[in-house]
């Protein structure tokens, strides 16, 4: 009983700062890649490095469409190193409210050899994100309303590499601690106001998460974590696959990352509830 | 296992066709699929040779037949034996192995559903990776499309055998749990307290992961090999690449491979870390545990400030690894080894200390030796069942064969040693991590890869912190793999918890399954 005590005395308060102050973690993490659109040369090395088709070229004569997917990047820096007009960030605060919103293109103008002349419209300045954001609110507020400030989330794994429930279960520890701002894991979706899916949803756990959300009592919210829960990740649709959460349910916020780390988690969550500021900016 | 296969030669005139390959690390024979049991029974018999994996491969357009692949190692050999059994041609069944060697149990059944191979005199020919609700379907035949649409399935999921017996009950758990875990299903029966009889329904996860590594350029399989099972992201990496590399001839120039051994070897730490405390909580010592997560953040820390990833993702290449370490690096890495080990004593003296958590855990999930033995289990669950193998030790790869350190074997076979044993590799591990520090030589972190030689076959074995991983490839054109095996050590290990629990009481079964922590997706891939 003292060797705990004197452990615990000697070890002190761990918990994060984060979201109250900036989450802090090792200088060389890659989150988000950016892409500098106006100086961006050519974006094919980049999408050819991809592996997961995050970035995609469509070209259509002397035009050139590029789409970038956040919902499908795994992170990986891949296309950084492929080419200029791309640099990794430490940004990880990427959830929203649709699959759509993570998604931007830009179009661009080709030279003769197929590098890019000019940019011609970047659909990140024209995005309407008003409406998509006032159908968040709404959302947000019944929750609020019936919820009050604490939540019970159900976690499911509809076939995820297991990558995401690491990260999940890392809200627990003591560094992250979840259950400060009222916020709890239960075991049963009975008495959950919230699922947590991962994984690309497989065939054979269709029928389990479809069931589990059935027996969520309403108001209930889904939050699709990981590229796997937001568009079926590196595994994609295939014959044992369905490729993404909201192919079998209705998901109201989608967490990119491979895995998302806590924080990322954390601020999805939050987001769900309203209960966090920030939305994505890319 | 060039002496075992030159004495199988003999034992066998004309039935052994010796394969030269070039790959490293094995040595490879053919032979008619209805002499292999003869031959690997004498291989077990003569040579204490463990079948280590069964796998098959859909070679019907191009040798006009179905190809068994059994992989032998045995300890103090090196080189692992691959024996190619082929089927006639039109033939759709080979001669079983389980009766007499249940370690094979599970994967002869796997090799039924996706090639449609009948495993002739098998004691439970039933499905074991597709669920009895799915059409007769054989996903890893080559005429079998990726992305077929399959109609929406109808029936019972999996029928369970009936336990009956007065005052017996079943108790259906699964495949949505009550804590943070993967999916699958177990079926209790119990009479009272104590579990009588458990059966396991995996496969939940599977999503088509070896026939997607079909799809895929070798560059970007990678990608894919790192998310077989998340928990050990760098282990299926480096077993990957590792394959591919030898089937391609390419050497990985020494600092890369001192490299990977340095995260392999923290991958084993982040995860036995973290799998003490979970052992800590199912016997309601959650303070072991707070204690426990914490380390393991400082571990997930250095991770990223070493490859930019918790999980180590995005860092293993073919050829290498993807970034270099600059001296800030090596010297964030000295610092962590020191911090993680001061931490790492003080967690275990807290666990160590408490009697009611020894009390807990002391005879608790019992696996006998032999019955590990039968099982082939390996990896954690084998060690602390007197299952002396560590693919580190027997068959040295990456720098390896340039650490000292020793492998814990126990006897008992409890989940207390299943716990011991992590603790003993955690200190091991910081050991290694310090001697590679010592000795991390200079030089290039890759070897440039360039095109794929088609048609190549390399296995590969990577001890994860669960056990054996083995990838074996074929390569294919365009750079891309014809075939690609994967063997998580859990596929085997899960039959043993089966044992394991038997006897035991329900509330007791949290920590058994934690004590042997499988991965879901590594087995239903
Ligand atoms: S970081 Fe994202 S966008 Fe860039 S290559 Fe990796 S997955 Fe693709």
């Amino acid at each position: 009983m003292f060797k705990i005590l004197h452990q615990t005395l000697r070890t002190g308060i761990v918990t994060a700062d984060y979201p109250a102050g900036p989450a802090r973690f090792a200088e060389r993490f890659r989150g988000r890649p950016a892409f500098d659109l106006e100086n961006w040369s050519d974006a094919r090395p980049a999408a050819a490095a991809c592996p997961t088709g995050a970035i995609e070229v469509c070209d259509n004569g002397t035009q050139r469409r590029v789409t970038v997917d956040y919902g499908r990047c795994v992170f990986c820096g891949e296309c950084a190193s492929a080419g200029n007009g791309v640099r990794m960030t430490r940004e990880f605060e990427l959830a929203a409210f649709s699959r759509e919103q993570l998604a931007f293109s830009a179009d661009y103008a080709l030279n003769p050899d197929g590098t890019h002349a000019r940019l011609l419209a970047d659909s990140r300045a024209a995005a309407d994100t008003g409406k998509l954001e006032a159908a968040g609110r709404a959302v947000r507020e019944t929750v609020r309303r019936v919820l009050g400030r604490s939540l019970a989330i159900r976690e499911v794994d509809s076939g995820s590499c297991n990558g995401c429930e690491l990260e999940i279960i890392a809200l627990n520890n003591p560094i992250h601690d979840i259950e400060r701002f009222g916020i709890h894991f239960v075991a049963s979706p009975r008495h959950a106001d919230m699922l947590l899916v991962t994984g690309p949803v497989t065939r054979n756990m269709e029928l389990a998460l479809r069931k589990t959300y059935q027996a969520t009592p309403e108001p209930r919210l889904v939050v699709a974590a990981g590229a796997c829960g937001i568009r079926g990740g590196i595994v994609g649709v295939n014959y044992a696959t369905r490729g993404g959460v909201d192919q079998v349910i209705p998901v109201d916020v989608y967490v990119p990352g491979c895995p998302p780390r806590p924080e990322a988690l954390l601020h999805g969550i939050l987001l769900a509830l309203g209960r966090g500021g920030k939305q994505l900016r890319r | 296992m060039k002496p075992v296969l030159d004495a199988l030669q003999e034992e066998f005139p004309g039935r052994i066709r010796p394969l030269d390959t070039a790959a490293a690390g094995q040595v490879c024979a053919a032979l008619e699929a209805a002499d292999a049991p003869a031959v690997i029974a004498s291989a077990r018999a003569g040579f204490g040779a463990r079948l280590a994996c069964v796998f098959a491969e859909d070679r019907r357009a191009a040798d006009n037949a179905f190809h068994l692949y059994y992989v032998l190692e045995r300890p103090a050999d090196p080189l692992y034996l691959v024996l190619r059994a082929s089927l006639p041609p039109g033939c759709e069944s080979f001669p079983s192995l389980a009766a007499a060697l249940p370690a094979v149990n599970w994967q002869e059944r796997e090799i039924r559903d996706w090639f449609g191979l009948e495993p002739a005199g098998h004691p439970i020919p039933r499905r074991v990776a597709l669920h009895d609700n799915w059409p007769g379907v054989h996903p890893l035949r080559k005429d079998f499309r990726l992305d077929e649409v399959l109609p929406p399935f109808e029936g019972e999921q999996h029928e369970y055998r009936p336990t009956l017996g007065e005052g017996v009950f079943q108790i259906p758990v699964g495949p949505v749990h009550a804590g943070i875990i993967e999916p699958g299903h177990f079926n209790f029966a119990v009479a009272g307290e104590p579990i009588l009889y458990l059966q396991l329904r995996m496969f939940y996860k599977h999503k088509g992961t070896e026939k997607l590594f079909e799809h895929l350029p070798a560059g970007r399989a990678v990608f894919l090999a790192e998310s077989i099972s998340g928990d050990s992201s760098f282990s299926h990496g480096v077993a990957f690449c590792q394959a591919v590399e030898r089937a391609a001839g390419l050497d990985v120039p020494p600092r890369a491979v001192f490299l990977r051994t340095i995260l392999l070897e923290l991958e084993r730490v982040c995860n036995h870390v973290a799998d003490i405390g979970a052992i800590a909580t199912d016997v309601g010592f959650v303070v072991a545990n707070a204690h426990a997560g914490r380390l393991r953040e400082i571990a997930l820390n250095l991770n990223q400030e070493l490859t930019g990833n918790r999980l180590l993702r995005g860092m293993v290449s073919i050829g290498g690894v993807r970034r270099d370490w600059d001296s800030a690096q090596i010297s964030a890495l000295t610092g962590a080894v020191a911090v993680i080990e001061r931490e790492f004593d003080g967690l275990t003296a807290l666990i160590l200390s408490s009697d009611s958590t020894r009390d807990r855990l002391e005879h608790t999930g019992i696996l006998t030796p032999e019955k590990a033995r039968a099982l082939g289990v390996v990896g954690v669950g084998g060690r602390a069942s007197g299952v002396d193998l560590d693919v580190r030790r027997d068959h040295p790869y990456a720098a390896y064969g340039r650490m000292e350190f020793r492998v814990p074997v126990y006897q008992e076979g409890d989940v207390q040693r299943r716990m011991q044993v992590r603790i003993d590799e955690v200190r091991e591990s910081l050991g290694i991590l310090r001697s590679a520090l010592r000795q991390l030589p200079g030089g290039p972190h890759s070897a440039p890869f360039g095109r794929l030689p088609a048609g190549r076959c390399a296995l590969s074995a990577v001890e994860g912190w669960r056990g054996e991983i083995l990838h074996w490839v074929r390569t294919g054109e365009d750079n891309r793999l014809e075939r690609c095996k994967i063997k998580d050590p859990s596929l085997n290990n899960w039959p043993a918890l089966v044992e394991a629990v038997q006897g035991n009481i329900v509330p007791d079964f949290p920590v058994i399954n934690k004590s042997f922590n499988l991965s879901y997706s590594g087995t239903d891939r």
